[in-house]
């Protein structure tokens, strides 16, 4: 039973609550209403000083300031960005360098409901950042006709769950484009940005993944960044991209990683994994948030808490466990993933969306194929369960740290 | 079903309204000369008053100016187009072509007509009943015939098929019906864009008015006022369900809401024409896009395996031939207005037999691609993934 002095004690602790969080997050934007997840705001995978966000793997400055490629960091300078004001910097300088860019999407003129676009109309034009109706296949067929004149079309649908109306556009006009005409025509400059995964409370038509629907349509690629750095570099290495984009923005990390964002223009390749942790026992291959659920997921392995001590056992906590971005879904880098398995002889694939006809099925196959002699365990999957996302429980839809701990225990005692 | 049929029989077919309102009217061979024929100057021919109806439009002017080079060009073409058809048909038959096929025979005006009003820079983007625009816009029948035979010299080296033809003057055929639409929507603002004075013709048939995808389209080219025009190709069957058993509205024309449209006689080249003319300076004049339904005829079935006669009658399609056909039309024309003798149309319909067979035996001796195109032509060269799963195991090819 309540106590009915209960609601005045709650409104008394909002209030300090309140200011900290306001002063915390002046510099960017008030938190979101569900809060952020502790782990992604705690991560140390993110990188938070300049000289370590300039020393990204990968990255590539499209711009060189010095001959000298070993004097190239120097003078670069960094801002600290969250991922949407990543995203919106990386398609600023997209418009700013490529005259035919342009970017249309529902809403996308007022910012967008990220406001990944914020400003942008106002600073290109309104002729270059526009609204559309809520016309999801129109705005993919659209797109493809732009792109076949050789122009850079960025859409945006609103939510990866619309993305379905839309894709009889993707998969057998854009993805087949090129190959039907024989290199004639093709939509290879379309970049189709949508927001994409959980954040604890959107249902069946705000939290899904559907990467993986994507997967077999030849001529596609598929994107997904983990951080701010990587969503600039990924999405513009996405919109010169010569094939046809799907970039789905995980969207709890607009907001919950934070990054000192490097502000010139860089990219990141596609097809590119990254190795985030070395080991030598087990792989753990994910992509978008549930990264920062398998770092969590390790920590918990190596220090587990005494509610949940008797279920790991001593031996394990030393694992050394290898964890893998895949980044690039579609062409995914069999190279890294199957090199790493080899040597840890274990996999353990984490990805939100469910288990049948998923991504992680593919790299199952695969890797199984490619490693069958080397592996002492059978490839694990920690996924979201094969029901719509449930409203009320997603969080025990979504594969969180236990689940992945569990699995990799499972796994390094098999 | 039992139930369904016996209320499809209570429903009496539409009846014509002809004797209440005006209807189109579809003859080929109703435009009178209004001047004496000139061999070498331009002159003046009068379209039937009945060849265009408007929707919140003006209809374009009846007093069409053509050449005698014109006419005869457009007959050849037209010539041409229906020989090649027909070599498609013999070789489909032969099983020498695959797949899927869908033959223009009947149509043919309104490729020819719509060529002749646009020049290269214009963009044109339709279905799959395209094999006519390849020809037209800087294929050759070889390469048409070659595609549908799936050969190397195709216009997509035999990857594309019939349902895929491309130049670089033409945007392609396109096999999900109404998919081309919104592409053409965003290839009349990639024109906008650019500054261009240039038109995008989007084309579709009376089926495909129907998908959701066609309306988005209208609304995107109203809303942002779009180079853009919709044409579409009224033969009045989609597939085998005729237009008063599919569609509310047949009144195509009409059914871009705010978008002002015109229905033209699609069996007359000249009607054809010049409604194209119309719509190309429409567009350019920044009236934003523009719908026009050709009403038209198609003699043969929806596709190759379609007889096309158990959905309307043999004497329906022999009425249409007989009175309606488009080459016929033009031919009459050329002979009654002076222009040629029957015995010059004569010898041009020879060569173009000769040109269409010659090619046919040319594309026959095209080979087939090679393997490697089973992976050529996926992603853009250089950015492909590891490897491609070929067509069996065993079959995997590394880039």
């Amino acid at each position: 039973m309540l106590s009915p002095r209960q609601p005045t004690l709650r409104l008394l602790r909002t209030v300090p609550r309140l200011r900290h969080t306001s002063r915390r997050w002046a510099s960017t934007e008030p938190p979101p209403a569900g809060g952020h997840s502790n782990v992604i705001g705690t991560s140390s995978l993110l990188k938070s000083t300049r000289d370590v966000a300039l020393r990204t793997q990968g990255l590539k400055w499209v711009d060189l300031v010095d001959s000298d490629p070993s004097r190239d960091m120097v003078g670069r300078e960094t801002r600290k960005m969250n991922m949407y004001q990543a995203v919106r910097d990386a398609l600023s300088i997209a418009l700013t360098k490529d005259d035919t860019a342009v970017i249309f999407g529902e809403d996308v003129a007022f910012g967008g409901v990220f406001r990944c676009t914020m400003g942008l109309a106002e600073e290109f034009g309104r002729e270059r950042v526009f609204n559309t109706p809520l016309t999801e296949q129109g705005i993919a067929g659209f797109g493809i006709g732009y792109a076949a004149m050789g122009h850079t079309a960025i859409a945006e649908i609103q939510f990866a769950d619309y993305i379905f109306p839309a894709f009889d556009q993707i998969v057998n006009e854009a993805a087949k484009y090129r190959f039907r005409s024989s290199g004639n025509f093709n939509a290879g400059k379309l970049t189709i940005r949508c927001p994409s995964m959980a954040v604890g409370h959107g249902g069946h038509y705000h939290s899904q993944s559907p990467e993986g629907y994507f997967m077999g349509a030849a001529g596609l690629k598929i994107v997904i960044p983990r951080s701010p750095i990587q969503a600039k570099g990924l999405l513009l290495s996405s919109i010169r991209e010569s094939n046809p984009v799907i970039f789905m923005e995980p969207k709890i990390l607009y907001r919950s990683a934070v990054e000192q964002v490097p502000i010139d223009d860089y990219e990141i390749p596609l097809g590119k994994a990254e190795v985030l942790r070395r080991g030598s026992d087990l792989t753990v291959v994910s992509w978008g948030t549930p990264i920062y659920s398998c770092e969590s997921a390790l920590d918990l392995l190596a220090k587990p808490p005494p509610s949940i001590s008797q279920h790991v056992p001593e031996s394990l906590r030393s694992a050394k466990v290898e964890l893998i971005d895949l980044r690039t879904i579609m062409p995914w880098d069999v190279e890294t993933v199957v090199e790493s398995v080899q040597r840890t002889g274990r996999l353990v694939v984490v990805h939100e969306a469910g288990r049948i006809g998923g991504v992680g099925a593919e790299i199952g196959a695969e890797i199984q194929k490619k490693c069958f002699l080397k592996l002492n365990a059978p490839v694990k999957l920690v996924t979201g369960w094969d029901t719509p996302v449930p409203m009320q429980y997603e969080k025990f839809y979504m594969p969180d740290n236990i689940r992945i701990m569990d699995a990799i225990v499972e796994t390094l005692t098999y | 079903m039992a139930t369904l049929a016996r209320l499809r029989t209570a429903v009496p077919r539409r009846v014509s309204l002809a004797p209440l309102a005006r209807t189109i009217q579809t003859a080929a061979d109703t435009t009178q000369l209004h001047q004496d024929a000139s061999h070498s100057e331009p002159f003046t021919v009068k379209l039937h008053e009945d060849s265009f109806r408007g929707y919140r439009t003006d209809t374009p002017s009846l007093d069409v100016e053509v050449t005698k080079e014109n006419l005869l060009k457009w007959y050849k073409q037209m010539s041409v187009i229906r020989r090649m058809e027909q070599a498609a048909d013999a070789l489909y038959k032969q099983k020498l072509i695959r797949g899927f096929c869908h033959l223009a025979i009947g149509q043919e005006a309104i490729s020819v007509g719509i060529d002749s009003a646009t020049t290269f820079d214009d963009n044109i983007i339709s279905s799959y009943r395209t094999h006519p625009f390849v020809v037209l816009r800087g294929g050759t029948v070889k390469s048409l015939i070659g595609e549908l035979l799936g050969r190397v010299c195709g216009v997509s080296k035999g990857k594309g098929g019939s349902m895929h033809v491309f130049t670089e003057a033409f945007q392609g055929g396109h096999g999900i019906v109404g998919a081309q639409v919104p592409l053409g929507a965003g290839l009349a603002f990639a024109q906008k864009y650019a500054g261009k004075k240039n038109a995008t013709f989007a084309m579709y048939g009376d089926g495909a008015s129907n998908q959701g995808q066609v309306f988005e389209s209208f609304n995107m080219a109203r809303l942002w006022n779009l180079p853009c025009i919709f044409v579409c190709e009224n033969n009045k069957y989609g597939m085998g369900t005729s237009a008063e058993r599919s569609s509310s509205n047949t009144e195509y024309y009409t059914r871009g809401d705010l978008i002002p449209g015109i229905q033209v006689n699609g069996m007359d080249i000249i009607a054809v024409h010049q409604a194209s003319k119309f719509a190309k300076e429409w567009v350019n004049s920044d009236k934003g896009p523009l719908l026009v339904e050709f009403v038209t005829y198609r003699y043969g079935g929806h596709s190759m395996s379609d007889p096309g006669t158990t959905y309307r009658t043999r004497e329906e399609i022999q009425r249409v031939r007989s009175t309606q056909d488009p080459i016929r039309g033009l031919q009459r024309y050329i002979t009654e207005w002076g222009l040629a003798t029957e015995d010059d149309l004569k010898t041009m319909d020879k060569a173009a037999k000769t040109e269409v067979d010659a090619a046919v035996e040319e594309a026959k001796a095209s080979p087939f691609p090679s393997e490697n195109e089973l992976w050529t032509d996926i992603y853009s060269a250089g950015t492909e993934p590891a490897s491609m799963r070929g067509r069996d195991r065993e079959e995997v090819h590394l880039y």
